[in-house]
Order: C-alpha cells, then structure tokens, then sequence
C-alpha cells in the first residue's frame, strides 16, 4: 500500500509530495474557461475546409473548383496539383503535395494523382468563415475515374490485386520499413516451431490454434482535430496553436516538411480535450493550415467535424491474428507462436519507435512462465484510413494482451480447467524478475499472483462460480471473464528508441524564484492526465515546496523543453523520472548554498523534507526557501557553484517500467437476444508507486470504458465498395453511462527498481487490459454452446450468430 | 436575420444567416467558449446548454429558434464568485480530465438536481446517458452529481 498518510499537508491542504489531491487543472473547466484550439480567435483570422474523396481508390482525372472561388467569401481553393507546383527547400520531397510519415513512409497532403481512401484529402479551402468553406467544397467538381479498392487485408497480397501505392512504383501491396523489411519477426521461430510440433505428438499435451482478430476501432476524443497557424511574414516567426500530443515533437516534423526554419516556430498545444493517441501523428490537415496561411498571410484556423475525425485521422488496431498455444495436460504453458496480418491502410503513419515497426506487439508473451515464443508481422496496405498505434494502445501492446488473454482461454476451454487456475500456473513469480521474456524485453518487477489474489478476493470469486453453475441449471448465461496484463511503457532508451531519428528522452527544466516558489517546464502534453497537478506533487515529494507553489508549465515550444511528448503512458516514466531527476538537482545545490551560508561543509549537512540541516542539530538548518533566497544573494559561495537553484535535466530512461494488472469482469447474457449486460467489473492495477491515487483511479476508469466499448460496440467496418460505416457517432458507438458499471477497483504497489520515484505509468493499462476480460466473460457465458471465440464487438447480433454456430466476420460487410 | 437571444441573463443581438446553428451563436456571437462542438449529430452532448431551464443539445438547434429565449450555459452557473455546488462537486470527486465533455454533464447534472434533489445511481447514469465522456468512465460523474445533491448550498469558494 501506499504511504499516503505519512505525507504531511502544506497551508493548503494539499499532500507535499504524494497523494490524493484535488487537480489545478479544474478551476478553469468547470467555468467553462479552458483554452481548446478551437477557441482561439486571432485578428483576421480565416477559416478553411477539406474536401474529401467520396471514393476509397480512384483515379483523378479533373478537379475544377473554378465556382467555388467565384463564391463570395472565399480567399482560396488549393489542390494537390497547386501544392505540387510549390518547391519546397527541404530533404524530404521536392514539392509540398507529399509529406512524411512517422514510419518513413509519404502521405498525400492532397491527393495529386489517386484517392487512396474514402475521406482522403482532395481540395483545401479558405474563406472568411466556417460556414462559407463548407459551401464552397460543394461547388468544386472533381471527375474521378473509380478504381476497384482492396478492402480486405487477407486479400491485399493476392496476386492481381489492384495496387495502391503505385506512386512508389510498387508491385503489389506489401508494406516496406525502413530498414528494408517486409515482415517484422520476433522470437525464436526454430525453437517454438519445434516446441509447437513436439506438443502436438505428445499425447500428454495440446496445442490450440484460434484466429483473434482485433477490428478497426478509433480514439475519437471529444474534441476533433485541428490548428490556427499564423505565419507573420515581416518576422518569419510561424506559430500554430494544434491539437497535439507531441508539440516539440510536430515542431521538428513542420520544420522538416515545411523547409521553415525550427528556431521561427512555435507551437502551442493549449487545452487539448481528450488525445489517446489520436493527436500524436501530424495530418494533411495541419500541413494544410499552415499552407494557407502561407498563401493568404492571415491565420487560418482548421477544425475538423466529427465524420472527418473518425474517417480520415488515425485509427487503431486492425489485426488479424493466428495465435497458437502449446501446453501439458496439467496446464503448463510451453510455447505460442502468433501470426498476424496488420492492415495499415492506403499510407503506412503509425507512429512508434522506429525500430519497432509492429510497435510492442512482440511483448505478447504476457504474463507467463514459458522459454518458445515466437511472431510475425505481415503488414500490407489497404484503401483505408492510414493510422495502426493508437487509442491508449502502448504501442500494440493492447493487440499483443488480448490475443494472449484470449488464447489462455481457448486453452483453458480446451483443456476444461478454470481459467484462474491456469492462470495462476503459469504467472511469473517474484522472483523471477528482472525477468527477460522469450522476445527480448526485461520485465522491471512484479508480484503478480498477489495481484491475482486481490482481484479474485475482491470479486469473491468462488461464489461467483458457484453462481454460475446454478444459474446454467436454469438455463441463465452468466459469465467471469479474466485478464491478467502486462505492459512496457515508458519509451525510452534513447540506445534503441526513437521516431524519426529523435531519441525519445525528455528535456525538464526547473526554475526556483528567490520566494522559493517554483516553476516547472515540461515536454509533455496533458490531454486530461492532470499534469499540473501530478508533475508539482513530484516537485513537492523533492523538495517539500508546497505544490500550490509549484507552476507547471506546458504546451508551448518556445516556454518548455524538447521531449517527445504524451503517448505510450510515457509522461510518468519518462517526464515524471524527468521531474524527479531535475528536483534532485535543485536539491544538491541547495546543499551547496545551505552549507555556505551555515559556514560548513555540504556533507556536513542532513535532509528532511524540505530543509537542510546541521548533522546532529536540527534546530541549525535553512528551507529551500530560504536557500532559495541566499542563491540570488550576496552570500559567498564556493569557486565554481553558481548562482541560483535553477536547473534542467534530460532523463534517458534505462528500460521500459512494466505496470501490470488483473481485471475481473462479469456478465449476464440473453441467450435470445444476444445483448450483454455488464455487471460487475474489478480492476486491481500495479502501476508501482501512486503519485496522485485520484488521478491513477481516474485514468483507470477512462480505460475500462474503452475496454467496454471496444468489446461491445466500437467498430470501424467498411463495405467492399470502400465506404466506412463508422462515420458518426450514429454509427460509431461509444459506451455511455448506462452501459458502464460502477468500477469496482483495488490495487497493489511494486515500485520500478528503475524509476527515481517508483512509478510506472498507468495511462493505457485499463485500455490495454479490459478488453480481453469482457470478451473471455462473454465467451465463459457462451460456452455450453460449445462457443470457444467470436470476434469483438460483440454486439447482440453477433453475440446471437456465435450462438447458432455462424459468427461471421465483423471487418467486412459480406454480402 | 437578427436575433436576440438572452444568456445568462444578459441579451445578446446579432445579425446572423437564419442556418446558424445556436452552438455556433453562443461560442461565436456571444463569445462564450465554454460549451463545445463534438459531433453535429446530438450524439456526444459536449454542446448542451438550456434553453428557457431544459437542457438542449445546442448542435442540432438554430439560434433562430431560440430568438426572445433565455439560454443558460456553463459560464451562468457560477453567482457573485461563488461555484454551483454541481461546479464543485466535479472537482470534489474527480468528475473530470480532459474537461471538454464537462460543460455539457454539468449542465445536464444541475438541471436534474434541480428536477430531482435527491436522484438514485441509475436515475443519473440515465440521465446523463445522452452525453459522452471518453476520460471518466462516469463513475466520477455520477459521484460528482451526488456530491452536489449532498451538498445543495456550498458557499465555499475554492480552486
């Protein structure tokens, strides 16, 4: 447990270092008074809009947007074949018509030659408002000469199939990385193969084999993207207040795409509403802002509509997985092989670690006990969306936990052993760690059978199996549903990690005034997470300034550090060891000062929170206020100490951390109208030390509506024809109050060895983990039906077609 | 066409295209920012404010048909320095992260608080069941709209 209740509490009230503390953040939202894009105004501000192609591959053969620019209001009408006759003074493509990807490849800022998706960008337009835009994309007629698109990612590397990336002179549809590969393996193949075919001729072990796949489903925050750029052309300064997650980050990317020169841009990432991964890549969108101020010299705001969001910016998943599990009769784990089929759409833009181009998928090996596992990765191109590494997925671990949580089950249906105690078979041991799994990542710490425990204490779960039984004597369909996660987060070493070149260490830079109260400037984005009020608690915890007296600053590339930014649950590990690290720094000086001041030596001193001391007289000591004064006086310090407590750090973490969890859910199922009840839920989480427990519980509740609403309901399907049927949120359905339960949440605390302060980050773990327990629930639900998987989302008609036998696939609406 | 509409007590007249959409009246005309566009479909409930004390999805209305109507948003619930006790209550329990749904589940909060002082765990999450949060998972919501019901006059200023 946490030691919350040693923490003492500054004039405020507030914890002085870690604890439950009400957020900084909220005084502004509850009056209304946050700052999203979308609520700036600058002078003279233009408007624009984006047409967008009604096809998913077609071929352009004009666009005349003549009557569009003779409406009144309208500044201008850019398309691709204007972009193409701007020279751009940069490596990266010779026009601007093209852009870079996060993953070396190139994306159409307007489509020049082809329209690759449904919702591709075609014509951009600026006029004098919002609403003029919108009429003028009405008027612009573009003659498309329509292609046959491939929609279905089984069927992209057929021989014959239409090809989608011609403008790279490619043969067929296969995706190539940077490195030159066109699958992307992991683990030992020779040795889980031979574990794998050894398990299949011995009579006292099984192996199953079951395809899992995880569907197309998108972040889709409340606030949609968007940005108002302003370039002032007397200074050459650019400033671009965007929806990202990643502001130092987009200002490297925008000064490599734009040729503009990085010291003249800034950008401002004000209130952002909601991110999960959807702000992070930088969209047609945002480059064309840009270019409209360019062209028209005024600031352009771009804000785009809730269709545009969920069919154009970055969705998440699509998966086709073939996962195999070989084990002894008793349950033990020995081998899994995974193969899977990753669909990236028409531009391959996920954004992840560079050498990781299947993200962390490769961390599939999960929880458990065993030497053989082995994946591989096809990636191909389709006629959709561009995207993959989103909505809170840490980098694919959500594909990786849940086609392994999914697996166990199979096995545990197969072998008709409780998936509990098959679980508990197989767990890492604390001992075990730092445990290095059989693809390459070395787990930090965990007790995970104690988590285990906790969870299954909470739920009570040996009534809940007793129910269980008696209700099937009834005939009623009740079922528990277990995951057991791990996550890496935290990315991370700069040694292997980095995008597009930029290694992913944060910058941090803290100023104390001489009052003694502090400012802190991160490189990190909060999107909700509550940074300004967690990353001043971690200052408090160092320093025993009361964090009310702490200032974060964030969001703004002129005012803050170069880091990567907010995703992958990397602000606490990465920016919060940052945070820890700098504060450290600031203390050290203290002592410097202090002991100058007090007419002794640094070693000479003792630290409690807040103050130095006389070793063995306490009474003799400064605060770091009052060090924070003498720094700026006339005091005398020694050759070579300068002035001042401010300080910077630049934190390269040494590994991933590694939060875990176990979560528990139960359902009713009506057999006949295949709808799913969600009755209870328990999450019991392990994400070492708790800064801020509100915030922690916070951000796990967040994911365990995402794992609700992915198992249940969020689908981005699309017919053969190339149309997305997850358009709006008509049709693209997200959980509300009624379809979450009241989250029943417990915890365990095993702090990162590695981490200064213990923490390991926590903002996906739910995402990544509660998807499996809601499906394994519904399967345990369904199995005297002799169900052993359907494919999420599981909605009543799909819940309804498992139980007559026929579940059919959900990406593809099959005539 | 102009229009007066009167906003938190306070009549706003402009001269707008009869399409306009109230969201757009409120944030644009009036300047007010705190209620927000999320969908265009009366399916996210970020844009909910009242018209004349009932709670409209403000996307999916023309500020002409709310022309000579009193229109309360977020911005009103706050009286003489002092938050509504729906206000605190989202602070007291967490009821919000990224806080752009948070406008719209308070106003929705408050009127049912106001229709219904002491309102059962389901009646809220029914309540509140046309809007979306993405960061919550609504437990904190729920207990942000009890801790108002428990605490109908707060006169404490904080945060």
């Amino acid at each position: 447990m946490t030691a919350v209740e040693e923490v003492p509490l500054s004039a405020a009230g507030n914890p002085i270092g870690f604890g439950s503390m009400r957020r900084v953040e909220d005084a502004r939202f509850v009056r209304g008074q946050g700052n999203y894009v979308d609520d700036v105004n600058l002078p003279g501000m233009l408007h624009s809009a984006i047409l967008r192609s009604p096809h998913a591959h077609a071929r352009i053969v004009s666009i005349d947007a003549s009557a569009a620019e003779a409406l009144p209001g309208v500044v201008a009408v850019i398309t691709g074949k204007i972009l193409e006759g701007i020279p751009r003074p940069s490596l990266l493509g010779d026009n601007f018509a093209w852009m870079p990807t996060l993953s070396y490849d190139t994306q159409a800022v307007l489509a020049t030659d082809k329209v690759r998706f449904q919702g591709q960008e075609v014509a951009y337009v600026i006029a004098e408002s919002r609403y003029i835009a919108k009429d003028a994309l009405e008027l612009i007629d573009v003659e498309y000469e329509i292609l046959e698109p491939v929609m279905d990612a089984k069927r992209a590397l057929d021989a014959g199939a239409p090809i989608i990336r011609d403008d790279k002179g490619q043969t067929d549809n296969s995706i190539t990385d940077v490195h030159g590969n066109k699958t992307w393996e992991s683990g030992n193949a020779e040795s889980t193969a031979a574990a794998i075919a050894a398990a299949k001729a011995d009579p006292n072990c099984v192996v199953v084999t079951q395809e899992i796949m995880y569907p197309r489903v998108h972040p889709a925050p409340m606030e949609t993207c968007g940005s108002v750029s302003y370039l002032d052309k007397v200074t050459g300064q650019l400033t671009m207040y965007t929806t990202t997650q990643a502001p130092h980050a987009h200002r490297t990317v925008y000064a490599m795409v734009a040729g503009l020169p990085e010291q003249k841009i800034r950008i401002i990432s004000p209130d952002i509403g909601g991110g999960f991964g959807n702000k992070v890549p930088v969209y047609p969108g945002y480059v064309l802002s840009v270019i409209g101020t360019i062209v028209t010299g005024k600031p352009v705001k771009w804000m785009e509509d809730r269709n545009e969001n969920l069919v154009s910016t970055g969705f998440a998943r699509d998966y086709h997985m073939t996962a195999s599990i070989a084990a002894t009769k008793e349950g033990k784990i020995l081998a899994v092989d995974v193969d899977v089929l990753a669909d990236h759409g028409a531009f391959n833009g996920v954004a992840q670690p560079t050498n990781y181009p299947a993200g962390f998928f490769n961390i599939f090996s999960g929880s458990y006990d065993y030497p053989d596992a082995h994946c591989k990765v096809t990636p191909v191109y389709t006629n959709k969306a561009p995207g993959g590494v989103a909505y809170a997925c840490s980098f694919r671990i959500t594909e990786a936990a849940y086609v392994i949580e999914r697996v166990v089950d199979c096995l545990a249906q197969e072998l008709q052993m409780d998936p509990a105690d098959l679980r508990l078979k197989n767990l890492l041991r604390p001992e075990q760690f730092p445990y290095m799994s059989p693809t390459g990542w070395e787990y930090d710490s965990g007790e995970y059978e104690k988590t285990m425990r906790v969870a299954m204490d909470i739920a009570g779960y040996d009534e809940l199996r007793r129910e269980q039984a008696e209700k099937r004597a009834k005939g009623e369909y009740m079922g528990i549903g277990i995951s057991f996660f791990t996550e890496g987060v935290g990315a991370g070493p700069r040694r292997d990690m980095d995008i597009l070149g930029l290694g992913m260490a944060d910058g941090i830079e803290l100023r104390v005034h001489p009052t003694g109260k502090a400012q802190l400037r991160l490189s990190v984005q909060s999107q909700g997470q509550g940074h300004e009020t967690t990353f001043a608690q971690i200052v408090a915890h160092e320093l025993g300034i009361p964090p009310e007296d702490i200032e974060v600053l964030h969001g703004d590339t002129d005012n803050t550090p170069f880091g990567l930014g907010t995703y992958g649950s990397r602000s606490t590990p990465v920016s919060g060891a940052a945070a820890s690290v700098v504060a450290r720094k600031v203390r050290d000086r203290a002592r410097i000062v202090a002991a100058a001041a007090l007419e002794c030596a640094p070693d000479d001193l003792d630290w409690e929170l807040g103050r130095w001391y006389v070793k063995g007289d306490r009474e003799r000591g400064k605060t770091i206020a009052e060090i924070a004064l003498l720094s700026h006086s006339s005091l005398e310090l020694p050759e070579g100490v300068e002035g001042h407590l401010d300080a910077t750090a630049v934190y390269n973490p040494p590994n991933l951390t590694y939060p875990y969890g176990c979560y528990i859910c139960v359902v009713d199922v009506d057999p006949g109208t295949g709808q799913v009840k969600i009755r209870r839920f328990i999450a019991v989480d392990d994400c070492g030390t708790r800064i801020n427990p509100m915030i922690v519980e916070g951000q796990v509740h967040g994911g365990l509506a995402d794992g609700v609403g992915m198992a249940l309901m969020e689908l981005i399907a699309f017919d053969t024809d190339g149309n997305n049927l997850g358009g709006s949120f008509m049709d693209y359905l997200l959980p509300t109050a009624v379809e979450c339960p009241d989250w029943e949440l417990g915890e365990t605390v095993t702090p990162s060895p590695h981490h200064p302060i213990g923490a390991k980050g926590v903002g996906e773990s739910a995402t990544v983990g509660s998807p499996a327990a809601v499906v394994n629930a519904v399967i345990d639900a369904l199995s005297p039906f002799g169900v052993r998987h359907a494919d999420m989302p599981l909605t009543p008609a799909n819940v309804w077609r498992a139980i007559q036998g026929n579940a059919i696939r959900v990406d593809m609406a099959v005539e | 066409m102009e229009v007066t509409i009167t906003i938190n007590g306070t009549p706003v007249t402009s001269e707008i295209e009869p399409r306009t959409l109230l969201v757009h009246f409120v944030r644009e005309n009036a300047g007010l920012r705190g209620t927000h566009w999320g969908c265009d479909t009366s399916n996210c409930g970020t844009c909910v404010l009242w018209v004349d004390g009932s709670p409209v999805k403000s996307c999916t209305m023309l500020a002409a048909q709310a022309d000579g109507h009193e229109v309360t948003t977020v911005e009103g619930l706050e009286q003489g320095g002092v938050l509504d006790p729906i206000q605190q209550g989202f602070i007291e329990c967490h009821g919000l992260q990224c806080g752009f749904c948070t406008p719209g589940m308070m106003m929705t909060g408050r009127w049912l608080l106001d229709n219904n002082p002491n309102p059962s765990e389901a009646e809220i999450r029914d309540c509140i069941s046309g809007q979306i949060c993405r960061c919550t998972g609504y437990k904190n919501i729920v207990a942000s709209i009890q801790w108002a019901a428990e605490h109908p006059a707060t006169s404490e200023v904080t945060a």
